[in-house]
């Protein structure tokens, strides 16, 4: 509840902003740097940048380095020279970047890292918080199910965010695993955060365990996709399942009762709050809602904001089908309808 | 002395080790896990993990005999996978028989079509295999991405679902026990005509005991096998006390056994067999014999592709979805298996069942370790170690015989 309410405040605080923003940046230009546009995702994230800046009478310059560092630098000074008041960096290298970033320092323009950190002190850095969203996960399945056998279904050993995730998920559940009222039953890694991979993981903690297994806190929508499976064919389907990412499997199988929480990162909010927070920039104000990210390898401590994400349960699964992210009808695709959820009803 | 006996008793000594191993390991891993790894449910589960590799790894000691490669088989699989979990939920509507019946047939055509994009590449345009197959590794996992824009596609048919051996996917108490009985029939079969022939052909047959202890071997390792499938549990199927009904032979396996046994079958009994062999072999005395070596390493690449897109609708039943992600590594596991099964690079050498016996080692090690808390890291390594000492094993082997 505490963090819905901070949610709430960061998406109010950063609406109030545009509007008194507005007036003094209109008119000038604020350029972005994509690291891949090929990558579908980035559209929609620059769908939302371009209403925001639309919405404080900003231009919207861009330019897509297509993966490469070199043609990311050019970028940034091409921006530059084309009269950018602002940059929002998509890193290709976060360190290569660098450079390019003192460049816009020296002539006064303000940086924005955009999801993908730049460790400068002068940056401001946006992102979703992903230790919240590990956290996130575990309240959800803790809510339903406070006591007993939990296995833990994390991602690739080869990517920093699954052990964030696994840090997050610990800070909820220590005190109750300290306890004694949950006890973790099997914990794995999954290769190259593979379904199948983390199907045959559950299926093989579920032989070691006799079944005796309660509650599944797995790290995304596509290992909790490889649990459910295996929980199908144990004949379990129902216990409590995390996942994050609002795949469209997901919430559906939230909907059928198969999965308890999809932790959701609009990449529209990440858009939009850009888009805002490039405007107060640009009209040299402080963008609400700061804080001070100092996590990176080099420790630095800067500016930031990090969003928090939303978990989607049976409850909220409303606000997935009026944010237009999926249709009811995907929604609700073979759902029972005695045990419908009320967004299918 | 040993290699005396195996000789005597005219078993593969390349195979007849690793059966060896294989009992070694699983007693080993049954003992550390008190008793787990060797229940009937957890060698339910697998035989049905196993069968996914084995599969492909079927084609790919032809491919590997012939002395080609094929990188493609993983990315491929995620392709055809997609292309026919898209095919299920989007083209038919929900819950459309017709839908997953075409859908397999799209599935199997694609990995066709792209198998033989590939073959004529290597064997037409005389681009290195590992070249293209390299390229297609990179592509189809692009375009595995691209079906639905990096989306999950679910919830796949309940028919379909069985084919990967989960809710509903074995065949039960009675018709298991029924092919365990033919099967064995088979085995008496087989050795009688075998002694007939080689009768026939003027060949001294082995004494009558040793093919009877092979023949009692071989009933046994079927009788063992079903009656454990028979044993397992199936959670979502019990009875009116609430206990749950055996599960018998998975789909998968039948799968698998068939394809197996076919391209066992094909090795050994015809012209075709022979000629991938006799390629591999000498691929220029083939050549200049006048063997079709243009067709033959051509349809050898259609013959993975099939075989990735079977892999591929086991994988995504399994799953009861399809995710772009999956099949990733698969490409290496399924050299592993072919290798650890003794397959050379040199090309000639290789078998089917060894493929089968390798890739059910990998697995075997894999879904122990699980059972106890060894991390994917370590397992990894683990398997590494596996596929260094197979080969060496063979070197060792190779320069004593």
């Amino acid at each position: 509840m505490r963090l819905k309410a901070i949610f709430a405040a960061t998406l109010v605080a950063t609406g109030t902003l545009t509007l008194t923003q507005a007036v003094q940046a209109a008119g000038e230009t604020v350029g972005v740097s994509w690291s891949n546009f090929q990558e579908e995702r980035w559209k929609t994230d620059e769908a939302a940048i371009k209403a925001a800046l639309d919405k404080a009478g900003l231009k919207y310059i861009s330019a897509d380095a297509a993966g490469s560092a070199e043609k990311q630098a050019a970028d940034v000074e091409s921006l530059i020279t084309k009269g950018a008041k602002a940059l929002i960096i998509l890193a290709w290298d976060q360190d290569a970047i660098l450079p390019s970033v003192q460049k816009a320092k020296q002539r006064g323009i303000p940086v924005i890292a955009y999801d993908r950190l730049i460790q400068d002190k002068d940056v401001t850095y946006l992102t979703f918080n992903n230790v919240e969203v590990g956290r996130m996960q575990a309240r959800e399945v803790f809510k339903v199910q406070p006591k007993g056998n939990y296995v833990f279904i994390k991602g690739a050993a080869t990517d920093p965010n699954a052990d964030f995730l696994r840090g997050g998920q610990q800070e909820v559940l220590d005190a109750a695993i300290k306890k004694g009222d949950i006890k973790n039953v099997g914990e794995q890694y999954t290769d190259g955060w593979a379904p199948e991979n983390a199907q045959k993981n559950m299926e093989q903690i579920l032989t070691k365990t006799g079944g005796k297994v309660d509650a599944v806190v797995a790290s995304n929508d596509g290992t909790a996709g490889g649990v459910v499976a295996a929980l199908k064919a144990h004949n379990m389907v129902g216990i409590p399942v995390s996942g994050q990412d609002g795949d469209k499997a997901a919430l559906n199988r939230v909907a059928r009762g198969e999965q308890t929480v999809s932790v959701w990162k609009d990449s529209r909010t990440l858009g939009k709050v850009a888009g805002e927070v490039a405007a107060a920039l640009v009209a040299k104000k402080k963008p609400a809602n700061t804080t001070i990210f100092k996590d990176g390898s080099k420790k630095i401590p800067q500016q930031a904001i990090l969003l928090a994400p939303m978990p989607i349960t049976k409850a909220n699964l409303q606000a997935v089908i009026d944010a237009k992210w999926i249709s009811k009808d995907e929604v609700c695709a073979g759902v029972d309808k005695a045990k419908a959820p009320a967004a299918c009803k | 002395m040993l290699s005396g006996l195996l000789a005597r008793l005219r078993l593969d000594p390349r195979l007849s080790s690793m059966v060896a191993a294989l009992i070694v390991i699983a007693i080993v891993l049954n003992v550390m896990t008190r008793g787990l790894f060797l229940s009937a449910e957890n060698l339910y589960n697998l035989s049905i993990q196993t069968c996914v590799i084995a599969v492909m790894a079927c084609g790919m000691v032809y491919v590997i005999v012939a002395r080609q490669i094929d990188l493609s088989v993983g990315s491929l699989l995620a392709f055809s996978g997609m292309a026919a979990a898209w095919i299920q939920t989007r083209a038919f509507p929900p819950g459309a028989t017709t839908g997953w019946v075409v859908s397999i047939g799209v599935a199997l055509l694609l990995g066709a079509a792209v198998g033989a994009v590939q073959g004529a590449l290597v064997a037409k345009m005389r681009i290195p295999a590992f070249i293209v197959t390299l390229a297609g590794y990179l592509m189809f996992r692009g375009a595995a991405f691209l079906v639905s824009d990096g989306q999950t596609l679910a919830p796949l048919h309940p028919t379909y679902q069985a084919l990967g051996g989960g809710v509903n996917g074995a065949i039960g108490v009675v018709p298991s026990i029924v092919l365990g009985l033919l099967a064995a029939a088979w085995v008496f079969w087989h050795t009688w005509t075998g002694r007939r022939d080689q009768r026939r052909y003027g060949i001294e047959p082995a004494p009558i005991w040793v093919d009877m202890l092979k023949g009692a071997l071989m009933c046994a390792a079927i009788a063992g096998f079903v009656w454990t499938m028979c044993l397992a549990p199936d959670f979502t199927n019990v009875d009116e006390a609430g206990n749950p009904r055996g599960r018998g032979i998975g789909v998968p396996v039948l799968i698998l056994l068939v394809i197996a046994g076919f391209m066992t079958f094909v090795a050994q009994r015809t012209r075709y067999g022979r000629y991938v062999f006799a390629y591999g072999g000498n691929p220029e005395a083939a050549l200049l014999s006048g063997l079709p070596t243009t067709w033959l390493v051509w349809s050898l690449f259609i013959l993975t592709g099939v075989l990735a897109a079977i892999a591929s609708v086991i994988t995504t039943a399994r799953l009861g979805s399809g995710a772009n992600s999956i099949g990733q590594l698969a490409e290496l596991y399924v050299i592993s298996a072919a290798v650890i099964g003794g397959t050379s690079f040199a090309g000639g050498t290789g078998s089917v069942p060894g493929a089968v016996l390798g890739a059910l080692l990998i697995q075997t090690l894999d879904n122990g370790m699980v059972l106890l808390d060894v991390s994917s890291p370590m397992r990894q390594i683990f398997i590494g170690i596996v596929l260094i000492v197979s080969v060496w094993f063979d070197v060792v082997y190779q320069k004593r015989a």
